[in-house]
């Protein structure tokens, strides 16, 4: 359920505190705060709190220009977004070397989805340079920027109001080292944004903890609800019968939300939504060998629940996976479009359909 | 390289207007440009994600394209009303040249 733009933006008002500044460069136009490269334990552990979307933490940097090293009027002019971790992932990349930064106000949002939304952007880059008084502190007149801010940045522009060229830096901030060194030349895997299974099992923790709320909800909603009905007593149906469709919707939102980031290029189908719905069906399919196995199945009851299993898990998790469209590195807005014209109703009916049996399975039949 | 849907995007280039400043092939993260003879040609189209990188950087506006994000929460937030969903505010301008979204999703 998330874009992966990491906490909600915010604006204004007080920065965190700045463990990272170390002290000020005296420079022409005045002290620039200096940074460390090194990240410390937490730094860490804010980046880790940030992906598993703990707490309500202040996640940005006071915008501005910083020192790191000692810079002077040859250093690189480095810029990134006030999100921290971009921050950290640029002054980590670039320890044991001078280079002036300059962070634009993105809200906290990092540079890739602020660079989308238009803050990391033209307007913000000109009067950043223009406020922090850069056109006097170096003599060339360049500008670094991530590649992955350029949906937001035009270099003409910037050229023209600012008189500063732009020069898009790789996509990782680890590359820049190398990329400063080869002088200004990319590789090709510089220049492409990949979505390896590492990048993705990161998202795991926001994706799970951001649809596991409400999953428990429904599972403990339908399990309550398996109680009534049938023979037997109230808390025998609960556990025989509530257990399964509750263990269902678990399943679904388990596939939705690890199992295609985890395994999605191995997922068959390129719309997530079909991919989501797979996963689904298999982690289905697990549990009603599970039930089969334990029930008459024989009887038009344990059939009726065993076919709303098998719609339970995989909607959910086609929804789920439809959702994680947002999070990836590849997916269009006109293929999401069309890929929802078809999901979308197809999840409705067979979440209708999924409920029609399973309420047949316990009161009807 | 993973791959989304064919033949979807709404990408389009104007040759006769490319000046061959290369800027396309250097901000396009999913290798859609390329450089031939002195004019940038699209040798992967259905790569493209549509965040509108390259018509942004292109001087004489020989790229057009509808950017976005590619959400469906967004655009699902978007249909409901809500705000504060997810990512998608189309950056002023980027959806230039004539062509406008038809969907309008929540902005953050």
């Amino acid at each position: 359920m998330t874009c992966d733009c990491g906490p909600p933006p915010r604006k204004g008002g007080n920065y965190p505190e700045q463990p990272y500044v170390i002290g000020e460069a005296d420079t022409l136009v005045g002290p620039v705060p200096r940074v460390r490269a090194e990240l410390t334990g937490a730094d860490r552990r804010g980046t880790w709190k940030a992906r598993w979307g703990i707490g309500r933490m202040d996640y940005r940097v006071r915008p501005g220009l910083y020192a790191l090293g000692e810079p002077d009027r040859d250093a690189p002019v480095l810029v990134s977004a006030n999100y921290k971790m971009s921050f950290d992932a640029l002054r980590a990349s670039m320890a044991g070397r001078d280079a002036w930064l300059l962070v634009l106000d993105t809200d906290g949002i990092n540079v890739w989805c602020a660079a989308g939304k238009g803050t990391f952007g033209t307007d913000e880059l000109v009067s950043r340079i223009e406020s922090t008084g850069l056109y006097a502190l170096v003599d060339r007149k360049r500008v670094i920027v991530p590649q992955l801010g350029a949906p937001g940045i035009a270099a003409h522009e910037v050229k023209a109001r600012a008189r500063f060229a732009v020069r898009y830096g790789p996509i990782e901030a680890a590359d820049l080292p190398a990329w400063l060194d080869a002088k200004g030349k990319a590789t090709p895997t510089m220049r492409r944004k990949t979505f390896d299974v590492g990048e993705r099992a990161e998202l795991i923790g926001v994706e799970l903890i951001g649809a596991i709320g409400w999953g428990l909800v429904i599972a403990l909603v339908v399990a309550a609800l398996g109680g009534l009905g049938g023979s037997g007593g109230y808390v025998a149906n609960v556990l025989t019968h509530g257990s399964v469709a509750a263990g269902a919707v678990l399943l679904g939102v388990l596939a939705g939300t690890v199992a295609v980031p985890l395994l999605l290029p191995w997922l068959p189908g390129r719309p997530f939504a079909v991919k989501g719905a797979f996963a689904g069906l298999v982690l289905a399919g697990g549990l009603m060998a599970v039930v089969a196995a334990t029930r008459d199945t024989g009887l038009l009851t344990t059939r009726l629940e065993l076919a709303a299993v098998a719609l339970i898990s995989p909607t959910i998790a086609a929804f789920l996976g439809m959702n994680f469209t947002g999070a990836s590195t590849y997916t269009s807005l006109s293929g999401v479009i069309k890929e929802m014209r078809y999901a979308v109703p197809t999840q409705a009916i067979t979440a209708v359909l999924a409920l029609g049996l399973w309420v047949a399975s316990r009161w009807v039949a | 390289m993973m791959r989304y849907l064919e033949d979807v995007v709404t990408l389009a280039h104007e040759p006769s207007l490319c000046n061959g400043c290369r800027l396309c092939t250097e901000v396009c993260p999913h290798g859609v440009w390329e450089v031939q003879g002195r004019v940038a040609r699209m040798v992967d189209r259905d790569a493209c994600m549509e965040c509108g990188a390259c018509a942004r950087n292109c001087e004489p506006e020989a790229i057009t394209v509808r950017a976005g994000v590619g959400c469906a929460a967004a655009l699902i937030a978007g249909s409901l009303g809500l705000e504060n969903a997810c990512c998608y505010q189309p950056p002023e301008g980027a959806t230039a040249e004539g062509e406008t979204s038809s969907v309008d999703p929540a902005p953050c």
